[in-house]
């Protein structure tokens, strides 16, 4: 554990309520079960490890199904409905990042509010992929909901969909995997000041700002 | 082009010395998320179609490509490895044995050579899966269902057979007139050569018009009965009549 010093309390910022924390830890563990599952019933090399595909099949079913449930609840959060609206919205400045990002190769922190347009845009591609993971999944679920046309086209979106929204979440762990504060903010809701000043520029946070009396 | 005049603001507006997150900005995600949703139904839509064509030029790819990643691809051709039961279960050569009982006037049992032994039959067919992946040309070899049957001399009472599985949980069924068909083997081999235990070897029933779920792997029993008894995925919703292309609300081109 990295060792407290007194300085390290007082210089640090609330980024996240426990709600919010709450929210993203609920999603990644069923979104986790989901991804596993999904994989067990889709690669020949691990479902012939696994087998049980009846169960694996309902496990992929309720996990995928529950995933929009903590951030329906995240709702009555404020905390959880402004940062949404953060997350929504893309001001001069995330252009910019994006052009350097797109053209440099470059994550430039000096155009970045709470949230980055990366961060921005993956929060806007995960909901949107998650919707339609949903949506597709339940089409198949139930066979009687829908013409075979509509489920042969559902496998599709949702077989390459898949594909496509593990690689973009192998991106999001591997930017938390390179970034220790940016983990902790989301395990205990405060990250120290110098980080944000350094990733995070641009964010004003809302006022009272109370630091906890205990370190995590 | 400079326009040299400041922008009009409202006087109340503060000067933005920086760029910062103030006014509304513009609804990046939003935005996002419903051409998202849209393309998801255009993609519903069409998938079906792009999905066939995506087959065969994933199916041409993957003949030709060693690493074998072209195979894991949705619709890469190939099978899909579907168990219902907890583990590959194992049988050869000296523990394997196929009863045939039940309505029966000589019940039997086969090892595998004994089965070698019997006439074979080679089927070259399409395998179609009734979740809806396709396999070309894939022959399997085999004795005839018939042929066990009328050696074992089905009694009147007879109409359907019910077969059992060494994984111990799978179960299928068939009515005597299918069972008796041209084209259901109890298969040893597949592509020339002996049934895997992933694909349910050393012997898995073949029935080739019908949807794969009725080729139930680890063949291990055949029991003759009064009624039809429906199999495992029949009690989940699945046709028991299985016909490619006639059953379980699909339009697949027939197999055979």
């Amino acid at each position: 554990m990295t060792p407290l010093r007194d300085t390290a309390v007082a210089a640090r910022l609330r980024r996240f309520t426990p709600a919010e924390t709450w929210v993203h830890r609920s999603v990644t563990w069923l979104l986790g079960i989901c991804v596993l599952t999904g994989g067990c019933l889709y690669f020949p090399p691990l479902a012939e490890i696994v087998g049980r595909r009846r169960t694996v099949v309902t496990l992929h079913e309720y996990s995928g199904i529950a995933v929009p449930v903590p951030v329906l609840l995240g709702l009555l959060s404020r905390a959880f409905r402004r940062d949404l609206g953060r997350l929504g919205r893309f001001f001069p400045h995330d252009w910019r990042w994006l052009g350097t990002a797109l053209r440099r190769r470059r994550r430039e922190p000096s155009l970045a509010g709470k949230f980055n347009a990366g961060q921005k845009l993956y929060a806007a591609f995960a909901t949107g992929a998650l919707l339609i993971m949903a949506g597709t999944g339940v089409l198949m679920w139930f066979p009687r909901l829908a013409p075979l046309v509509w489920r042969t086209g559902s496998t599709f979106v949702h077989d390459w969909l898949a594909l496509a929204f593990v690689a973009v979440i192998a991106g999001h762990v591997w930017f938390a995997s390179i970034d220790p504060e940016a983990r902790r903010g989301l395990r205990t809701g405060y990250v120290p000041r110098w980080w944000a000043r350094e990733e995070h520029p641009l964010w004003r946070p809302e006022a009272p700002q109370d630091p906890p009396a205990e370190g995590p | 082009m400079d326009d040299r005049t400041p922008p009009v603001r409202a006087p109340e507006d503060p000067p933005i010395p920086e760029p910062s997150e103030a006014g509304r900005g513009t609804p990046v995600g939003r935005r996002v998320v419903l051409g998202m949703l849209g393309l998801g139904a255009v993609g519903v839509a069409v998938g079906g179609a792009v999905q066939d064509r995506l087959d065969s030029v994933l199916a041409s790819v993957s003949a030709k490509d060693p690493t074998g990643v072209t195979g894991l691809l949705p619709g890469g051709g190939g099978f899909r490895f579907y168990s219902v039961s907890d583990s590959i279960p194992h049988r050869g050569e000296s523990d394997y044995r196929l009863t045939v009982g039940g309505l029966v006037e000589r019940p039997a049992g086969y090892r595998l050579a004994d089965l070698r032994a019997l006439p074979q039959t080679r089927l070259v067919r399409d395998v179609q899966c009734v979740t809806g992946w396709r396999v070309p040309k894939t022959a399997f070899s085999g004795v005839r269902l018939s042929t066990l049957l009328d050696a074992a001399g089905v009694k009147s009472g007879g109409t359907a057979i019910r077969f059992n599985c060494f994984d111990g949980v799978y179960t299928e069924s068939l009515t005597l007139e299918q069972a008796r068909r041209a084209d259901i083997l109890v298969a040893l081999t597949m592509n020339d050569k002996p049934v895997t235990a992933a694909h349910g070897g050393p012997v898995r029933l073949y029935a080739a018009p019908m949807y794969f779920y009725k080729s139930a792997k680890w063949l291990s029993g055949i029991t003759v009965t009064e009624d039809v008894q429906p199999g495992y995925w029949e009690h989940y919703g699945y046709d028991v009549d299985a016909w490619v292309g006639k059953s379980n609300g699909r339009g697949d081109d027939p197999t055979s």
